[in-house]
């Protein structure tokens, strides 16, 4: 394990310092990424100038499911995004090289890219998470503290299932599945609201199909006071269970694999 | 002139064979105009009275949004002319007899054409088909639709005038994808991606309506779902052909400068 860790942080700073090659690039890399999900904030800020609540949530209730929702995806990012240009690997061939080295796949596969923009991204990440947190008003019990630790968990786990999925595909399709997307980037778009705002429909599919609401708007409801049940403090460990799947999954895809390329 | 015209006809044929690319785009793009009109939704049905205009016309002014995409998103800037940029295959350009202005000019409102072309319709008829307030609704009358044809044409041309600009920048830094994001995630703000400026403060809206950036996808996607006076129009108009015109002289500039000091990369 230890020596996985050190493979992947390796991999990491090969990374980085081919990057830092082109300095300027990097540094507007970093502040675009940045400014990219601080729109985001900038959007829901303006909005709320208009409207004083959504569906009963305010403007510090929604900065906190944002912010939060903001740093899984980020931390899942951080380690797991490796995975999208996975497809080009299958399809040039170059999966076959990683197939013969006594490592972990995963481990190898991740580390074959890992862009900078995700550092803009998670500090942004965790300005936001620290801002939203200050801002809420909520407060502060051990369970609470626990539940926001639980939800951190269960949301990386929950996006990096579906980056492994993203990759996964790639075995059978050969392409990467730009509807993949709508399920990563778009979640962590339209996450920013607490998910039970869309409607009913919305808010079952998102707990039974995709488990997005067990680690954003039912532990939220437990932040905000608006559930008592402990129950609510362990739900969001339950969207960890949604990695077994994903990792069956990629199982079976590298079994399949058949090489293509040259 | 003649040339330039024939580059474009071929660059639109290719982008045309891309269609299970489209295909693709297209669910992420309908599935996106959904969520995006839940939200708007959800705030209407927080507070209406708060809303600067209809539901309806914010519905059409999303899957407008979303059916023309290819065309107003500033982040669709070509990997191949940076790529050119970058690897010094720019060199062939520089050669030819023709302003390379011009030709990746002609090349960018062919591609995106093309990708607009394919994804616009089964986004617009999925779109009229659903129930009120959450379809498309056919604009005001005829002249809002001319008007909304011309401020789109004149909106591509201002999307495309601005990339270049960046393209230009690209000579000089070399390493383009900072650039790209960059100048896409400032922009992104002040076009009306991440909502639409009616939606803003009044004070900030109105700032914001004579930047540069209002005159790509705000005006027409406004001008379709019907939420500006006739004085607006006019002058928003104006202001687009102004904002080209600007960006035009400049873009040009860059390149010209960028032609004498090139620098050839790679081998």
């Amino acid at each position: 394990m230890r020596k996985t860790i050190h493979l992947y942080l390796h991999y990491v700073s090969i990374n980085v310092r081919s990057a830092m090659q082109y300095k300027l690039s990097f540094f507007l890399t970093v502040i675009g990424q940045f400014l990219v999900s601080f729109n985001v904030f900038l959007g829901v800020f303006f909005l709320f100038q208009r409207f004083s609540h959504v569906k009963g949530f305010t403007f510090s209730e929604v900065l906190l499911c944002f912010s939060i929702m903001l740093l899984e995806f980020s931390l899942a990012e951080m380690t797991a995004r490796g995975f999208d240009c996975f497809s080009q690997m299958v399809r040039t061939g170059s999966f076959d090289r990683v197939l013969v080295r006594p490592q972990s796949l995963i481990v190898q596969v991740l580390g074959s890219r890992f862009e900078l923009t995700r550092i803009g991204r998670m500090l942004q990440a965790l300005v936001m998470f620290f801002y939203g947190i200050s801002k809420s008003g909520v407060q502060w019990t051990p369970q609470k503290v626990l539940t926001l630790l639980f939800m951190l968990i269960g949301g990386t786990a929950l996006f990096s299932g579906l980056f492994l999925i993203y990759a996964a595909l790639c075995f059978f399709t050969l392409e990467g599945l730009e509807f993949m997307n709508v399920l990563t980037d778009g979640a962590r778009e339209y996450g920013k609201y607490p998910l039970g705002i869309y409607g009913k429909k919305m808010l079952l599919f998102t707990t039974f199909i995709v488990p997005y609401a067990l680690v954003q708007y039912y532990p939220l409801l437990y932040l905000l006071d608006r559930r008592t049940s402990a129950a609510y403090i362990f739900l969001p460990l339950l969207a960890v269970l949604f990695l077994l799947p994903c990792y069956g999954l990629w199982r079976f895809g590298v079994r399949h694999y058949k090489s293509s390329g040259s | 002139m003649k040339k330039y015209i024939a580059f474009f006809r071929l660059r639109f044929a290719m982008g045309l064979q891309y269609r299970s690319a489209a295909l693709a785009g297209m669910v992420t793009q309908f599935v996106w105009g959904a969520m995006e009109i839940l939200v708007f939704r959800a705030f209407y049905e927080a507070d209406a009275a708060a809303f600067p205009m209809s539901l309806e016309a914010t519905a059409s002014y999303i899957w407008m949004q979303q059916a023309f995409l290819a065309f107003f998103m500033v982040y669709f800037m070509e990997n191949e002319l940076f790529d050119a940029i970058k690897d010094g295959n720019v060199a062939y350009e520089l050669c030819r007899p023709i302003r390379i202005y011009d030709m990746w000019f002609a090349r960018s409102i062919a591609n995106r054409s093309s990708r607009a072309a394919l994804r616009c319709i089964p986004i617009l008829l999925v779109a009229a088909f659903l129930p009120k307030p959450y379809g498309i609704s056919a604009p005001a009358d005829l002249q809002h639709f001319l008007l909304f044809l011309l401020t789109m044409f004149l909106g591509v041309l201002a999307v495309v005038a601005f990339c270049m600009i960046v393209y230009g920048l690209a000579f000089f830094t070399i390493s383009p994808e900072g650039l790209r994001i960059f100048f896409y995630s400032v922009t992104e703000f002040f076009t009306g991606a991440v909502i639409p400026l009616p939606f803003f403060p009044d004070p900030v809206r109105r700032m914001m309506e004579y930047l540069p950036f209002a005159a790509m996808q705000n005006v027409p996607l406004r001008i379709y779902s019907g939420s500006m006076t006739d004085s607006e129009m006019f002058s928003a108009v104006g202001l687009q052909v102004f904002w080209l015109v600007a960006m035009i002289l400049f873009g040009r500039l860059l390149f010209a400068r960028a032609e004498r000091r090139a620098v050839v990369q790679g081998g």
